[in-house]
């Protein structure tokens, strides 16, 4: 008796595993909301600093890099192997370029002196100091999650590349595409929390 | 059948297997042995400092140790004891061996995920062992790692809560793993209403690590960036919360407790029925209470913040979520009674010890519901009655449901049986030890002796002294079992396959069980507790 390759149970897998993602980025969310109503203001504030251009521009990336996983899993299920690894190019290329802004953003706001110790952020009121530590903590991991996602993805591509993730067994670019998609989730929670909302 | 000396997955090959075989082995039962021996050290360790914290508190004043020292002492043994041993003691050992095999599957969903939570949790209780030695000297918070102190104090408490994350991850892979298995590889006739009770608990307690881990681990990660960042999140100084922090830390680990105890309830299930000869009684109870227990076992976090500040409704909806929990709990304690009751039991180890679960449990239940109602546990509130409390629930519960396990489950894994009477001799010692232990300090807390305090008054003496021998007592009873247990399993008398004419899957096969445990998905015609069908595949 030998183990046959289970794609459906490989995906119930991946979809519990993207629950308890989720779960650990519902404990930073949790804290916005209680942040948020003890320093409406403040956060108001803090909110209005932020760089809604970058931000949407990072929205823009993520939601095509999203259509382009997609698509790339597509292309692979239909054979077409050559598309299916520009596509995940692509989508790597996406991933780069939103964390460079997600940098240039960063490096905006410790130009001010707003990062951890900085003296402009220390002399803002409490409630901004909590804004931004919580800005820094979200958006930092989600940063590292885009980075292990495209880590994944690149890893796909050479699975593809090799000829061991195929038209018939294709469910590790499924998962990687369905990590991408959570990623992209994330942060669609994310950008209005922190850029629109206040 | 296979002969007697066939040494099955424990030598697979021709060849005496190497250490390398064990670990880089994704055979479940190999990396399920790997967990027991691996929980057994720490266990073993965790009681060591135990008996020093007994120790220091045998009488007022500095007795073997610094203060600074019994701050380190209490928060390794509680951290030690509950991420390296409890936590992952009952599934990581028992559940990686038996899941498969009970549920007549050849391994779990994803054997490699599998070797990988092993290695996640070896490396996590690496560095946990490695912050005592290194930065700033051992961490000295308790297993909580309440902020501000946390996030203030010197110790090496960064490193410390690394390894929590990196445990806590290992959980979440693991609980992955088992619900996928139980989801998708049962053999065939192996529906939902014939699920051993044992696995109904195991997929209870997956579904709590995988819903309720991952909040530990954002917020050790919140503390660890307190602690080397610093952005206020929880510093009431810079409009934080130290509050918050205690509500996202139980929002797990009062889950966890359930993580710990329903896997020891979940053997129980599987033990009284057959040294009763008795199909267990209101079986659909008994799994249903295990789902019931997960989902209300995670809205209770609140009641151990009664004290903290919460207001006064929040407090009384925690506690009276909290009394709702009683109730599926005490449905299963009804249900194995029911069972026991016209019974023929026959009183062997395995046996005993699942006796001795029911009555510590029912104990540290019962006292539970002290602590639940806010008004009495504002009184008893991080007094010893606590302590004494938790381990009734934690040690007389999920403690002796682990060696009832060992003792059920050993002649299965090792094809050999261990000597009964000396076996059942252990037994006694340690129940008459664990008595001795814990029930002073319920007393003695009840009289206003606060938990992990250095020092006491001097009429607390003679409560703290009959403990502190009680804790020797029980160490030589665990020490004779251990003895007893080893002895028994490198050349104990051979067992045969179904030593306890059990009717549950994982008594088909030879003891122990060979590498691919069934030649062909066995079909499965009956439940597992119809004890007449018994060694029948």
């Amino acid at each position: 008796m030998t183990m046959q390759p289970d794609a459906l149970g490989a995906r119930i897998g991946m979809w519990l595993f993207l629950f308890s993602e989720l779960l650990l980025f519902g404990g930073l969310f949790l804290l916005y909301a209680v942040y948020l109503a003890r320093y409406p203001a403040d956060f108001a504030a803090g909110g209005q600093q932020l760089d809604a251009l970058l931000g949407t521009g990072n929205t823009l990336l993520l939601i095509t890099s999203s259509l382009t996983v997609a698509l790339a899993l597509s292309a692979l299920q239909q054979g077409r192997r050559q598309l299916c690894q520009i596509l995940l190019c692509a989508t790597i290329f996406a991933s780069l370029l939103f964390l460079t802004i997600k940098g240039v953003e960063w490096q905006a706001k410790f130009a001010h002196g707003i990062f951890p110790g900085g003296t402009e952020l220390e002399s803002l009121p409490v409630g901004q100091q909590i804004f931004f530590g919580l800005y820094f903590v979200t958006t930092g991991l989600h940063g590292l999650h885009v980075l292990v996602g495209a880590a994944l993805l690149l890893w796909t591509l050479g699975l593809t590349h090799r000829g061991q993730v195929t038209a018939e067994n294709s469910v590790m670019l499924e998962n990687g595409a369905l990590y991408w998609h959570l990623v992209d989730l994330i942060w669609i929670f994310i950008f209005p929390l922190y850029y629109l909302l206040l | 059948m296979a002969k007697q000396n066939d040494r099955g997955f424990l030598q697979a090959s021709n060849r005496q297997p190497l250490l390398f075989d064990w670990i880089f082995s994704v055979d479940h039962k190999r990396i399920g042995l790997l967990y027991l021996y691996s929980v057994g050290a720490f266990f073993l360790s965790g009681v060591l400092l135990g008996l020093l914290i007994r120790l220091e508190l045998i009488a007022p004043g500095p007795t073997i140790a610094t203060a600074q020292t019994y701050n380190a002492l209490f928060t390794l043994h509680g951290v030690v004891m509950i991420f390296l041993f409890i936590i992952p003691g009952i599934p990581g050992a028992f559940g990686n061996i038996m899941l498969p095999l009970q549920i007549g599957a050849q391994d779990v969903a994803f054997p490699r995920l599998n070797l990988l939570s092993w290695w996640l949790y070896i490396l996590g209780a690496f560095m946990a062992l490695t912050s005592l030695f290194s930065g700033g000297g051992p961490p000295d918070t308790g297993w909580t790692f309440y902020v501000p102190f946390s996030s203030e104090t010197p110790t090496n408490v960064s490193l410390a809560l690394l390894a929590v994350f990196i445990i806590g991850f290992s959980s979440i892979l693991t609980g992955v793993n088992f619900v996928t298995t139980i989801h998708r590889l049962r053999s065939p006739g192996m529906h939902w209403g014939r699920l051993p009770l044992f696995i109904w608990s195991l997929y209870a307690t997956a579904w709590v690590q995988i819903l309720a881990t991952p909040v530990l681990g954002i917020t050790v990660v919140l503390v660890m960036v307190e602690r080397i960042i610093g952005f206020g999140l929880f510093d009431p100084a810079r409009g934080g919360d130290p509050i918050l922090y205690q509500h996202l830390f139980w929002i797990y680990s009062h889950p966890a407790v359930y993580i710990m105890v329903l896997p020891a309830m979940g053997v129980i299930s599987e033990i009284i029925p057959v040294f009763s000869r008795k199909p267990t009684f209101g079986y659909k109870a008994i799994a249903a209470s295990s789902v019931a227990i997960a989902a209300a076992g995670s809205l209770v976090w609140g009641h151990h913040m009664f004290v903290s500040g919460m207001s006064d409704t929040a407090i009384l909806i925690f506690s009276l979520l909290t009394f709702l929990v009683a109730i599926p709990s005490a449905v299963k304690v009804f249900n194995w009674v029911a069972t026991l009751y016209r019974g023929s039991i026959s009183l062997e180890p395995p046996m005993l010890f699942a006796l001795a679960f029911v009555f510590l449990f029912s104990i540290g239940g019962l006292t539970g519901l002290i602590l639940g109602s806010a008004s009495t546990d504002m009184h008893v509130h991080d007094t010893h009655f606590v302590v004494g409390h938790f381990h009734y629930v934690m040690f007389g519960g999920t403690g002796f449901a682990f060696f009832a396990a060992l003792h059920y489950w050993l002649p299965k894994i090792f094809g050999r049986l261990y000597n009964m009477k000396i076996a059942t001799v252990a037994w006694a010692i340690i129940f008459v030890g664990f008595n001795l232990l814990y029930f002073p300090m319920m007393l003695v807390g009840l009289r206003g002796m606060p938990r992990r305090y250095y020092d006491y008054l001097p009429h607390f003496q003679g409560l703290n002294m009959v403990s502190t021998i009680g804790s020797w007592v029980l160490a030589i009873g665990l020490l004779l079992m251990f003895i007893n247990l080893y002895r028994g399993m490198r050349r104990g008398a051979f067992a045969g396959n179904n030593p306890w004419q059990a009717a549950t899957l994982e008594w088909v096969p030879t003891s122990p069980p060979p590498e691919e445990n069934f030649s062909h998905p066995p079909q499965v015609t009956h439940g597992p507790y119809d004890l007449e069908q018994a060694g029948k595949p």
